[in-house]
């Protein structure tokens, strides 16, 4: 039992995030002082993610479902450390590294080689690791032609190619990707997933988020089923992921919470 | 604290070369250009000051030039340094950092060129006919402030730029007004003595002073004077930390 325990290298438990939105965002001091004076100044704050609590073993592969703003990606930025929980608490052992919405965050007017070594340097890779690695990292996205041109000449599936292959040089103990592997062509995605499970089998826990329901299946071993920012279900991923395929193709009849597998923790909706 | 520094060296090198590479172009000519520029604005106003308004102050040029440096060292640092977060906001929602780090490779550039500023400002002192002393050494002081304090500015600025996007226009506004306040071009001595005193409240006419003391009046400042200025250094950057500390995960709301 106490071996157990110790396995565990990720706990999240009861989270709720608070997010804010309104009127906040996007206006001037000018604008902001006006709305101040006339009332009409509104900002709101709603549960983005609400009761949330699962754990990880070492190894474990971890998918994360939902249809959009289920609060998915607000959980991982909880779990990263990009954001602090309002409620509850997230313990994580080790070294996390979050490579969240991956295209965006280059810089347009750099090279594709001075853009690898800024990511390097964003996930907290040494000078030396990249000096080392960057070729190959290069060569994995099969943009070894493409090294010294500006960033800003690469189709989105290239960078987004780009950006697997620096992230997959990392060897944290927990990885989080935010659908990474549902860009690129079928080759590139084939071999992302085959770099992905090589990691895996490192021991590196992994989650992940994606809307293929398929990808999930073949990697993962546990689901996350998040819904408005609620959690529906966490478990064994083949159930699960049966009974979200089964959610999406009969869309409006509601969670049917009888499809899930027993033994399963279960939190039926209230909608 | 130096821990860290060590831990985020390749992410500042990297930042900064970004920084460098975005602004410059990578042209010789731009960084050129940003050196060029303060001796231009120096020329046309020693041209106005003197030949229209017949201003007779000793050392004019490096009175002037004095002014100059300070002045447009902090509205250069500051008005890159107020888009630290907003433009690194991909980066920082994403990726779990530390936001001083923005502020740090924003500053960076502004700072090289104070620097070669600075060599220069000292060629024309020498053509001025400035005696040099040892006591010039005594200007690493002002410049060390001086940075500690575009940084603290950087830092606010920032943070007030992303919760409020006009900063920018109103910013724009208060240094022009700054400009006028800092007695580049006139003497605060032709003002009565109380209105002197309130000259002392402007850190970037402090900092000026600072220059002009040491060099042109060739001796120390007052220890009082020297800890105004280490004041204002120290007081931005604290409220600074404050803001930083306090938005550290609240930023990306505004993002």
């Amino acid at each position: 039992m106490s071996e157990e325990i110790s396995n565990i290298v990720l706990s999240v438990d009861s989270v709720a995030i608070l997010y804010m939105t309104g009127d906040f965002k996007d206006i001037g001091l000018k604008e902001y002082l006006m709305r101040k004076l006339t009332k009409t100044y509104n900002a709101h704050q709603f549960w983005a993610v609400d009761g949330i609590s699962f754990s990880l073993e070492k190894g474990d592969m971890l998918g994360i479902v939902g249809v959009n703003g289920a609060g998915k990606s607000t959980l991982l930025k909880a779990v990263s450390g990009v954001m602090t929980p309002t409620r509850g608490t997230v313990m994580a052992k080790g070294k996390i590294a979050a490579l969240l919405e991956l295209a965006s965050g280059f810089d347009e007017d750099l090279t594709v080689r001075e853009n690898a070594y800024l990511r390097g340097a964003l996930l907290g890779y040494t000078r030396a690791f990249m000096d080392e690695k960057c070729e190959e990292i290069i060569a994995f996205a099969e943009l070894t032609e493409f090294a010294d041109r500006p960033f800003r000449q690469l189709s989105s599936g290239m960078k987004a190619r780009i950006a697997f292959a620096i992230a997959s040089m990392v060897r944290p103990d927990i990885l989080i990707l935010d659908e990474v592997l549902s860009v690129g062509d079928g080759a590139f995605q084939d071999k992302s997933a085959r770099k992905m499970r090589e990691i895996m089998g490192n021991g590196t826990t992994t989650i992940l988020v994606s809307h293929s329901v398929t990808q999930l299946q073949a990697l993962c071993n546990k689901v996350l089923w998040m819904d408005h920012g609620h959690q529906v279900a966490f478990g064994e991923a083949k159930g699960l992921c049966e009974a979200y395929a089964y959610y999406l193709n009969h869309m409006g009849e509601g969670i049917p919470a009888a499809l899930l597998h027993q033994g399963i923790s279960a939190n039926t909706q209230d909608e | 604290m130096l821990q860290k520094l060590s831990e985020f060296r390749f992410l500042f090198e990297e930042l900064t070369k970004r920084d460098f590479r975005k602004k410059y172009k990578r042209t010789m000519l731009g960084m050129l250009w940003s050196v060029l520029n303060p001796l231009l604005t120096l020329l046309i106003m020693r041209v106005v000051f003197t030949q229209f308004f017949g201003t007779k102050i000793p050392y004019y040029t490096t009175y002037l030039f004095a002014g100059n440096l300070v002045y447009s060292y902090f509205t250069e640092a500051t008005n890159s340094g107020m888009y630290a977060l907003i433009s690194n906001k991909d980066i920082f929602s994403k990726v779990n950092l530390p936001k001083y780090m923005f502020v740090l490779s924003a500053n960076t550039s502004a700072f090289i060129n104070f620097m070669l500023t600075t060599c220069i400002f000292f060629v024309f002192a020498a053509i001025d006919g400035i005696t040099f002393t040892w006591s010039f050494l005594f200007l690493l002081f002002p410049i060390l402030f001086l940075l500690a304090f575009n940084i603290g500015v950087s830092m606010i600025l920032s943070a007030v730029n992303l919760f409020f996007q006009d900063t920018k226009y109103l910013y724009g506004i208060f240094t022009t007004l700054l400009m006028y306040l800092s007695a580049i071009f006139y003497r605060v001595e032709s003002f009565p003595l109380a209105y002197q005193r309130l000259f002392m409240l402007n850190p970037v006419y402090v900092y000026i002073k600072f220059f002009r003391v040491v060099v042109i009046d060739g001796h120390l400042p007052s220890v009082a004077f020297f800890l105004l200025s280490m004041f204002y250094a120290l007081a931005v950057n604290l409220i600074g930390a404050m803001i930083y500390k306090k938005y550290n995960n609240r930023f990306l709301y505004y993002v």
